[in-house]
């Protein structure tokens, strides 16, 4: 049964499954724990000509890639294969697979019809239980567009495998950085969520900074001192257009982010020495004030629904996070760990959890709570870890790392949500404030 | 002559004022460096009316303790004298930079080196300085001028510095 191979997977991404004592449905939380990876085999994708050779290696290497790239899964060495695979419809030798422990297949083909134009079609398959895990499938596109299509077939075996929903044809804008700390060039790029396909958006002329995907993906909020003043702009993704959002003469607006349905902004703006978060309708431009202290509010994010907005402020004396109806107004206090200033607080697309920044003792963490604040769990340690952003499906964290001392650097890191599988998003230069986009 | 002075002054504010790149950050002010003894050379940090005067003269800064912004009382000392000098230089403007350290998240630093700045320009202002003569502008932990992860360098970068820019009337 596929149920079973499922079951695996799910083993190894929950770790350590608590059931709840009497109440009726199943709780599952995720909590850290060391895992085996489920073991496939992803043979070279068949080229139905030769010209499709090469494509076909690029595209099954990216899919297998994806797959090793969660931690998840591990790929049996195509020289341990003891069946070839010579075509795509040609019957699946199981026996072969079962003998070198292949708990999962993967077959494809690719074709180019000369004109380029590029189709890729694929199978995966639970070799124990002899079944199709995935049913064949075909995706086409243009050949520069192969990356996207290998990350679709990773996308679809990852969903059936894991039972969630996937995450791998997805970018992420993020600020590029080159440039000692004291001289640091920064300019908003756009990239596949692997560190492939960087594209530029701006030059290094102003200093930008933390820039956020609107839910679609068609629009880039960020902040710009191309005035001499930190400013809120938003980009349009498509023609590379920008324009300021909030030019109030005298203030400084930034933090910005999009409400779920793409239609409100929220940032903080300054006043004298007040930061308080605002809200815009995009259409209008009329603005409301959502919090009225005198002490710093900002970082604000939506929960998925809409409804509620978490934020940090120090309105007890130290960064901590709150949350407020979308309406604004009252808010509690959710953050209550033993020490420590918590901020950058961004609520997950599945709405159970809250991502942040914890600095403490002179480290910095990214951390998940839930939002009560209860289970808080920091999942990285490092001299500067800052910024965390979700994966569209709520498993993974990309977050900027900066290094110690004159030769400091920031490059990206990605953690999966259970503090298991930290490592560099690879960029052309270093990295700060990514924002995960959503599946394409 | 008093025509060449303000002209050789304001040529002497503009390489200051209108430089907006990174560079601007770095602490050095050669401006004035070698004057000789004797006669204030304009623009010189002998002359009182200079822009390098007040940079290095006067004080173009103040610092921060750890997450504040507070002015301490050599602060207040110094922002008595820059006030003291845009009072005598009406002809001036004033934007107030205000910074912090690299430990903290961006968005706060942002907001915390607004509060610096907004510090220094209360105070100005308590000295008589008039408030359309003064900006103020935060670049949280975006432009620090020591780059060493310590508290010497740390203590550098949570500053508020005043740059004098060129004024609007003759």
């Amino acid at each position: 049964m596929t149920h079973r191979l499922m079951q695996l997977v799910l083993a190894a991404m929950m770790a350590l499954v608590h059931v709840s004592a009497t109440a009726a449905p199943l709780r599952i939380e995720i909590t850290e724990g060391v895992v085996e990876p489920l073991p496939f085999a992803l043979p070279v994708f068949v080229p139905e000509s030769p010209q499709a050779a090469e494509l076909a290696q690029q595209v099954s290497r990216v899919v297998a890639q994806d797959l090793i790239g969660t931690g998840l899964f591990r790929e049996i060495p195509s020289d341990a294969h003891i069946s070839r695979v010579s075509s795509f419809g040609a019957p699946v030798a199981f026996a072969d697979w079962k003998a070198i422990n292949a708990q999962a297949l993967i077959t494809g083909a690719v074709g180019t019809d000369g004109a380029g134009r590029l189709t890729v079609k694929f199978r995966a398959w639970d070799v124990f239980a002899g079944t199709e895990l995935v049913p064949g499938q075909q995706f086409a596109s243009s050949e520069d567009g192969w990356r996207r299509l290998a990350h679709k077939v990773a996308d679809q075996v990852y969903s059936s495998l894991t039972g969630e929903t996937p995450y791998f044809d997805s970018r992420v804008v993020f600020v590029s950085e080159t440039g000692p700390k004291n001289k640091r060039e920064k300019r908003l790029a756009i990239m596949d969520y692997d560190g492939s396909n960087v594209q530029y958006l701006t030059d290094s002329s102003a200093i930008v900074l933390a820039p956020r995907f609107s839910p679609s993906g068609d629009r880039v909020l960020y902040t710009s001192y191309a005035s001499g003043f930190p400013r809120v702009h938003v980009l349009t993704v498509g023609d590379v257009r920008s324009r300021v959002l909030q030019s109030n003469e005298g203030v400084m607006s930034f933090a910005p982010r999009f409400s779920p349905d793409g239609r409100t902004v929220v940032y903080s703006l300054t006043q004298g020495s007040n930061t308080d978060i605002w809200a815009m309708d995009v259409a209008s431009g009329a603005t409301r004030r959502m919090t009225n202290s005198p002490a710093i509010e900002t970082a604000p994010s939506y929960s998925p629904d809409g409804s509620q907005i978490v934020f940090e402020s120090d309105r007890s004396g130290s960064q901590q996070l709150y949350i407020m109806s979308a309406a604004g107004g009252d808010a509690r206090r959710i953050s209550f760990g033993q020490s420590g200033r918590y901020g950058t607080p961004v609520w997950s697309p599945r709405g159970d959890l809250i991502a942040f920044t914890k600095q403490n003792a002179g480290r910095f963490h990214i951390g998940v709570m839930r939002t009560d604040g209860s289970e808080e769990r920091l999942l990285t340690a490092s001299f500067l870890d800052e910024g965390p952003s979700w994966a569209p499906n709520g498993r993974v964290l990309m977050f900027a790392r900066e290094t110690q001392g004159a030769q400091g650097a920031s490059a990206l890191y990605s953690v999966d949500v259970s503090g298991r599988n930290l490592k560099r998003v690879r960029t052309p230069a270093g990295g700060s404030d990514p924002s995960w986009g959503p599946l394409q | 002559m008093k025509q060449i002075t303000k002209a050789m002054m304001l040529v002497a504010v503009l390489g200051v004022a209108a430089c907006t790149n990174a560079d601007r950050f770095d602490n050095d002010f050669d401006a004035g460096a070698g004057a000789g003894t004797g006669v204030a050379v304009p623009g010189s940090a002998d002359d009182p009316t200079s822009v390098a005067h007040f940079q290095q003269r006067v004080g173009d800064r103040v610092l921060f303790a750890v997450d504040q912004s507070n002015l301490s009382p050599e602060g207040q000392t110094v922002l008595a004298g820059q006030a003291a000098w845009l009072l005598r230089n009406s002809d001036y403007l004033a934007i107030i930079e205000g910074h912090a350290d690299e430990q903290g998240t961006r968005q706060y630093n942002l907001a915390l080196g607004a509060r610096r700045a907004n510090a220094v320009m209360e105070y100005l202002v308590a000295q008589g300085v008039p408030q359309s003569r003064l900006k103020f502008v935060s670049y949280g932990k975006e432009r620090p001028i020591e780059i060493c992860s310590q508290e010497a360098c740390y203590a550098q970068n949570r500053r508020a510095v005043t740059i004098i820019s060129a004024g609007l009337t003759g």
